[in-house]
């Protein structure tokens, strides 16, 4: 059974999905991650794949992505890294990452190295649902390979029920109608919003990301759903650190608890 | 035949490729825009705006003086005389309506050198709409005046100072704020890039060229035919709108010239279909220069307005077909032709369209060759470069 599914089988509120670049700080930072991430007490471990244009993406990830590039990142690398973690890595591991990059990878390579390494599903933000199904569904299916979607506050009902009925891992919300690390507090509005779809009774999990920072929001959002994804904040919280492990388990201990 | 199909694709190429935070917006313009477009009201203040306006029609001028030099009929058709100095007007005028009549309250847009941005500054100051226009901050520098024609006519300039700070960024952070600002605003993208419906529907604006071509030219020559119609290509749009009414003529030969930079092998170049490879870029399957790895390529192109790593799908799919012919004019080749016409015909071209003219250089015909070259804009916004490039 996929990590994803399992996770969720066995958790249902308060799930914390943390969003990191790989490549960031420093080029093989990523296992160091991962696994402080397991430790500090998150759920899914969220890896971005960078990209020189990260369109569904605010200033902080942005730069998280150039530095990863002049670091000298690259799928290719990523996997190489990737190869061997599930000896230390037991949580879901997600990558996020632009179509095109993918695209030029090769995607059933792509997701013959997913498969591989132990990644159990994906996040294609410019990948429409109307593609995914018509040329890549059987593939990922195929590789036993789950594929999350985004919802925003202007996403239709119906458009949501059809996302929900075609994806079997979680749904992503974004929390406001903003690009990543945009806003910072949750306002009536969202609220709105998140009882609109926790009222519709979805059978895919809703994780709540784009905005969330703290204990604070944490709380708020699991509220109204699953779970969370922290991203910009997390990538603020490692960009200058000296001891990164120490620092990303004392960040997420605080979060969590 | 050359043209969109119902999922808005050109052959392998189109499409949209979007964030699910954009679906809405670019769903709304795909469900309403033809319908719009289709309707008397809309034509009617269009096509006014058109004539009053901008201009409109422009002229078919034979240039005699060139055409002695090159041994053909040379015609250039003069996009250059529209108000604000480019064929861009074409689209902002059709994009401005489309916005009113889907009751939106604020625009923004992209601009590489600036001319597109000038053109939406216009519509929205004759409309009394909002303005925000993305630029690149290396591209603000080296395109002041236009960034001051935009705040006199009341527009806000944000620098995009993301990645490589040119007209690639200054998309990303006009999509970006179309993402923030998704149900008052709409975005009217500049060139027939971009997620379907935009490379059809600003086809749509900008194929009042090619129409006015037709007519003018069955006036001058007995005949709507030429033998080759050259266009520049940057994103594409005035080479769409030159080409469109003859997509499916095959005996018109289509060419379309491309930015060369400093060489196609220098590094320093934007001729996409010689370096490019198929990809996803700004929300189309497309050929864009990029790396092994699927990174965007930062291009070079001595003209702003061709400084774009990728070009529309409908031109993606020309090449791929072989409808097109694709030249990779060098900046030097460019400016020696702009320089040129200014000396033949007292006319002195944007440097974007200077390219479509030294293409004259690099394919083959015959004397009686009846050729149409679309002149996209006037060489005022590019009086810096021709000084600094001296050689005239
Ligand atoms: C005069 C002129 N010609 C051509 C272009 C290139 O754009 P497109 O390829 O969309 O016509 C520009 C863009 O700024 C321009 O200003």
């Amino acid at each position: 059974m996929n990590r994803i599914h399992t996770l969720f089988k066995e958790k249902d509120s308060r799930v914390l999905s943390i969003y990191f670049t790989a490549g960031f700080p420093n080029l093989d930072d990523t296992v160091p991650i991962m696994e402080a991430i397991q430790a500090g007490g998150a759920d899914i471990i969220e890896i971005g794949v960078p990209y020189s244009d990260p369109v569904a993406d605010g200033p902080t990830i942005q730069d998280s992505n150039k530095i990863a590039l002049d670091n000298g990142m690259s799928m290719k690398l990523l996997f190489e890294q990737l190869r061997g973690f599930r000896a230390k890595i037991h949580l879901p591991v997600v990558l996020m990452g632009y179509l095109n990059p993918i695209m030029q990878f090769g995607m059933e390579a792509f997701c013959q190295k997913c498969k591989e390494v132990g990644v159990d599903g994906l996040i294609v933000p410019d990948l429409p649902m109307q593609q995914y199904l018509e040329d890549y569904k059987a593939m990922f299916d195929q590789y036993g390979i789950v594929n999350t979607f985004l919802i925003s506050p202007q996403t239709s009902e119906k458009r949501i029920r059809e996302i929900d009925e075609k994806t079997d891992g979680f749904i992503y919300m974004v929390s406001s109608h903003a690009v990543t690390g945009a806003k910072t507090d949750i306002s009536e509005e969202q609220v709105a919003y998140f009882e609109r779809v926790a009222a519709m009774n979805l059978k895919n999990p809703r994780l709540i990301g784009f905005g969330i920072s703290d204990a604070k929001t944490f709380t708020s959002a699991s509220r109204f759903s699953n779970g969370a994804i922290i991203g910009s904040a997390f990538i603020k919280t490692i960009k200058d650190s000296e001891n990164l492990s120490e620092r990303i388990q004392t960040y997420l201990q605080s979060v969590v608890n | 035949m050359i043209g969109v199909d119902e999922k808005g694709f050109y052959g392998k190429f189109g499409g949209a490729y979007i964030p699910e935070m954009l679906y809405p917006n670019v769903e709304e313009l795909k469900e309403n825009y033809e319908s719009i477009l289709a309707s008397k009201e809309f034509q009617d203040e269009f096509r006014g705006l058109l004539k009053d306006y901008v201009g409109r029609p422009t002229p078919l001028y034979f240039a005699s003086r060139l055409s002695e030099k090159y041994r053909a009929k040379i015609y250039l058709k003069r996009e250059d005389l529209c108000h604000t100095g480019a064929h861009k007007v074409n689209n902002t005028i059709g994009q401005i309506i489309l916005a009113k009549k889907l009751g939106k309250k604020r625009i923004i847009a992209e601009t590489g050198a600036g001319q597109h941005g000038v053109a939406t500054a216009t519509v929205c100051a004759l409309m009394g709409m909002e303005c925000t226009v993305y630029m690149g901050e290396i591209d603000i520098a080296r395109q002041r005046p236009n960034v001051e024609r935009m705040k006199i006519l009341g527009a806000t300039v944000v620098p995009a100072v993301s990645g490589s700070k040119t007209l690639k960024d200054a998309t990303n952070e006009a999509m970006r704020a179309w993402i923030n600002n998704p149900v008052d605003t709409h975005y009217i993208i500049g060139s027939v890039v971009g997620p379907h419906p935009y490379p059809e529907m600003v086809a749509r604006f900008q194929s009042v060229i090619s129409e006015e071509i037709k007519w003018q030219l069955k006036e001058k020559e007995g005949r709507e035919n030429p033998d080759i119609v050259i266009a520049c290509v940057g994103g594409g749009s005035n080479a769409a709108g030159a080409f469109y009414h003859y997509y499916n003529t095959p005996e018109v030969r289509l060419v379309a010239a491309e930015a060369a930079g400093l060489g196609v092998s220098s590094g320093k170049s934007a001729a996409t279909t010689a370096l490019g490879s198929p990809g996803i870029l700004h929300g189309s399957k497309t050929i864009l220069m990029q790396t092994e790895d699927g990174q965007v390529v930062e291009p070079h192109s001595i003209s702003a307005g061709l400084d774009y790593p990728g070009i529309g799908p409908v031109h993606a799919h020309l090449f791929d077909v072989g409808r097109g012919e694709f030249v990779a004019v060098e900046d030097k080749d460019a400016m020696a032709s702009g320089i040129e016409l200014s000396k033949l015909e007292g006319i002195i071209p944007a440097i974007e369209s200077a390219h479509a003219l030294y293409a004259l250089n690099m394919i083959e015909y015959s004397k009686d060759d009846v050729i149409v070259v679309n002149l996209s804009g006037r060489g005022d916004k590019d009086l810096e470069t021709y000084i600094k490039w001296g050689n005239y």
